[in-house]
């Protein structure tokens, strides 16, 4: 405390000294060149991904923001915890930035790490409108590296976002080109045989689902940094050297599972928190979420940074190598997944008893809430197979790392320093994930946006959040504002979040300490399920005079829980 | 200590109420299009083609619709046509424009107006009926009409796609209607008035907005309708040769 105190003031001080960072920013209208096609689209400083801004733990920043575009735009400062009135989502913590305007957002940086920022205006972010954060300690990082680099992570389709979003409503599988085929019905045929495949079908035909519901956006090249699979972008290291690749996963709708054949990662950071280092061979990034990770070459030769997308529809590449122009090779696109029974856990107008194919105890077995008690060293699969506890019990996502070794789970993230005292939550809100594939309609609790009453929580509570996926779909859920506190099973150090994927099927518990007064947006990060309509306005009532005094004003909205 | 705490103090209130000050004027509702039903619109073209049928008869046909609105409530304008090219006359061209809302997960009813105005005799009718998707993935479409003379008639269309891949898919679709009482003035009798069975093989050349086809149309008049037809010297049976595509956009 003592230490911290002179800090928080010399940064409180600085702006008044005028030492504060200062960033400018425009947000202009670009040309984006994926190798495959060329765009117009939205950039930062004239380009996408926008640059890379560094922040250093405890200074004020000042981030001027000038939209240049004809349209109103915003900045959120993806997972950066701030004030409300500068989190950046036009109607819920301010009234956007007009065109030809300036804003200024100002802000104390009180934590470390790989962040992003991004507008939250229309589908401005799926056009483009995205760049890094990377936040120095203050302190020494419990890890060490000799470079780094920023993996932004970005799916860019050649529609524009209105565009795409129109033909989703119009035709649901309208992007979806991975659909089962006649042709796939013959190789069930011969693999389980004629009436196994056809009970299959019905089964699923009477559902109106589609196994192949995996990835809602399909035909996008995937970039790393701006860069497409033939552009190559490529990172430079010495053989021997530790290098810290912060993977940001920015796209709108894709899911990617990430590895380097030849080179084993070592995560030691999840959403910008250390945890506690674990070495994994692949590891699967939702959208919005970042994972730092560590990897030692020691050989004077190429590795290839593959990023395949979860539904296998497309990849991003990469290259680390000891000198420009070197290139590995790239492997190929895996079996498209298919969704199973236990990925419909629960689903809307699913007739239950019809579910022959169906084992109930697994849907049981899927409920997190029982792996408080459990060993934990039962928790990491020791058959080193398809095995995951954040995904529905032979659920037909679950991942497995191309060269048969460890693939990341939720499970396998401990925190390295419990950001908040353990204590009993104070209420439990239950939070369904659900939507309609065929209308295209995705809502909370059965309940769109548009029609939703605000989220009421009270400062100082801790609120134990419950979400259900209802859906077919994995939903990555973002709370701005404030830590979500993912439910591993292990107490203290469950691993601190700031968006939290929730897989088809599956039960997920999170907790958040109420420290931050204000209104909130808390959503699907996927772009198109956002707009859909899965999202919540939330708002903290209470607090410290200081902070509250900051909030009031704009808590006056009649609502209740959801 | 207590001296680094009042800094701190006065320093966060400063800056707090500064943006304070800003924010306590107005209220922050969210006003922006996210909190407003997302509207929609959208046209497609089911069918878009050329027949040429085993009597040397060619015609132009459609069958398209154009749509705006929210998940709640959509208005559509539906139109299909037969033109006869060497007639050069519509021998069917028929609009309805109706208002759509959901009944259930997978379907929605659908109300409104229908106007047939091909070359003789016009109808009006009220339309109602439902749309959606059945299980085991059928299309299905089915309207009950009502003509300002109080005839009374149904028709129901059903569609089901196969895909033989992702880009190459047969579809097969049936359309048939029934007549509750006799319309003669445009030959149409009690019971079964007709079917139209149809089977295409498209290719989705751009999207799914360019779907270009080939595929057999076989039309049939049943009942006092065929007799009708007959009577008229026209065919109670016909196979078309189809080329034509789905659009959408």
């Amino acid at each position: 405390m003592r230490a911290n105190l002179p800090v928080m003031a010399l940064g409180l001080l600085l702006p008044v000294m005028g030492l504060a960072g200062e960033y400018n920013l425009t947000v202009d209208k670009v040309e984006i060149d994926t190798g495959n096609f060329e765009k117009a689209g939205i950039g930062y400083n004239g380009k996408s991904p926008g640059p890379v801004l560094r922040f250093k733990e405890g200074e004020e920043v000042e981030i001027n923001v000038t939209n240049n575009l004809d349209e109103m735009t915003s900045i959120h400062w993806h997972g950066l915890i701030l004030p409300f009135s500068q989190d950046g989502v036009p109607g819920i913590s301010f009234p956007g930035i007009q065109p030809g305007e300036t804003f200024t957002y100002k802000f104390p940086v009180v934590q470390a790490g790989t962040y992003w920022f991004h507008s939250h205006s229309g589908f401005q972010e799926p056009d483009g409108a995205y760049g890094a954060i990377v936040i120095e300690p203050e302190g020494r990082e419990p890890f060490r590296y000799n470079r780094e680099y920023v993996i932004q992570l970005t799916d860019k389709h050649p529609h524009s976002g209105n565009r795409i979003m129109r033909n989703l409503k119009m035709m649901p599988d309208y992007y979806n080109r991975e659909q089962q085929t006649v042709g796939e019905f013959f190789s069930d045929v011969s693999k389980n045989g004629f009436m196994n495949t056809m009970s299959d079908r019905l089964a699923w035909g009477d559902m109106r689902m589609m196994k192949a519901d995996v990835e809602d956006l399909q035909g996008f090249t995937a970039l790393i940094n701006g860069k497409g699979p033939e552009q190559n972008w490529t990172g430079i290291f010495e053989p021997g050297e530790r290098i810290r690749l912060r993977f940001i996963n920015s796209s709108a709708m894709t899911y990617f599972d990430v590895r380097i054949p030849g080179l084993n990662m070592t995560v030691v950071q999840a959403d910008g928190n250390n945890v506690q280092p674990v070495n994994v061979d692949e590891f699967r990034i939702g959208v919005a979420e970042t994972y730092d990770v560590i990897v030692r070459p020691r050989d004077e030769q190429a590795y290839t940074i593959f990023a395949e997308s979860m539904g296998r529809s497309g990849y991003a590449r990469a290259t680390l190598a000891p000198e420009e122009g070197m290139t590995a090779p790239v492997p190929g696109l895996r079996e498209p997944a298919r969704l199973t029974m236990a990925d419909m856990g629960g689903m809307h107008g699913m007739d239950h008893s019809d579910m022959s194919g169906m084992d109930q105890s697994n849907v049981e077995g899927m409920d997190h809430s029982s792996m408080a008690g459990m060993d934990h060293g039962s928790m990491v699969m020791s058959e080193g197979g398809a095995s995951d506890p954040f995904y529905a019990q032979g659920s037909g996502l679950v991942p497995t790392a191309a060269n048969g070794g460890k693939f990341l789970s939720y499970a396998d993230l401990k925190a390295q320093k419990p950001l908040y005292d353990e204590r009993e939550p104070t209420r439990e809100i239950e939070l369904r994930l659900t939507g309609n594939m065929e209308r295209y309609t995705w809502s909370i609790n059965g309940v769109k946006y548009e029609d939703a009453d605000p989220i009421r929580l009270q400062y100082g509570e801790r609120v134990r959040f419950k979400f259900v996926n209802e859906t077919m779909m994995t939903h990555p859920m973002h709370l701005h504002g404030m830590w979500s506190i993912v439910d591993v099973g292990a107490d203290q150090w469950n691993p601190v979040k700031h968006t939290v994927s929730v897989q088809p099927g599956t039960t997920v518990y999170m907790e958040t300490e109420v420290d931050a007064p204000g209104q909130w947006a808390f959503h699907c990060h996927l772009s198109y399920h956002a707009a859909a309509g899965m999202f919540r306005k939330v708002i903290v009532e209470g607090g410290p005079e200081t902070k509250q005094a900051a909030a009031e004003g704009a808590i006056s909205e009649e609502g209740g829980d959801v | 200590m207590s001296r680094w705490t009042s800094l701190v103090g006065t320093a966060v209130l400063g800056l707090s109420v500064l943006p304070a000050v800003a924010s306590a004027q107005e209220r922050i509702q969210d006003t922006t299009e996210r909190k407003q039903a997302l509207k929609v619109w959208g046209a497609q073209f089911e069918e878009f083609e050329y027949r040429y049928s085993d009597d040397d008869e060619e015609l132009g046909v459609w069958s398209g619709d154009f749509f705006y609105g929210t998940d709640e409530l959509k208005g559509r304008w539906l139109t299909k046509g037969e033109y006869s090219i060497e007639e050069q006359a519509y021998e069917k061209l028929e609009n309805q424009l109706v208002a759509q809302t959901p009944v259930s997960d997978f379907f929605d009813a659908k109300a409104g107006l229908r106007f047939d105005t091909p070359e003789g005799p016009d109808r009006t009718y009220a339309v109602l009926g439902i749309t959606g998707l059945a299980p085991h993935w059928f299309e299905i479409d089915a309207n009950l009409y009502v003509s300002k003379d109080g005839d009374t008639s149904a028709e129901l269309d059903a569609e089901y796609e196969l895909l033989l891949s992702n880009h190459w898919i047969l579809a097969a679709a049936l359309d048939a209607s029934v007549a509750f009482s006799e319309d003669r003035e445009i030959g149409v009798g009690k019971g079964l008035v007709s079917t139209e069975t149809g089977i295409r093989l498209s290719y989705d050349l751009i999207d799914r907005s360019f779907s270009p086809y080939v595929g057999v149309v076989h039309e049939r008049k049943y009942g006092d309708t065929a007799d009708f037809a007959k009577a008229e010297g026209g065919n109670v049976e016909d196979w078309f040769a189809v080329v034509g595509a789905r659009l959408s956009f």
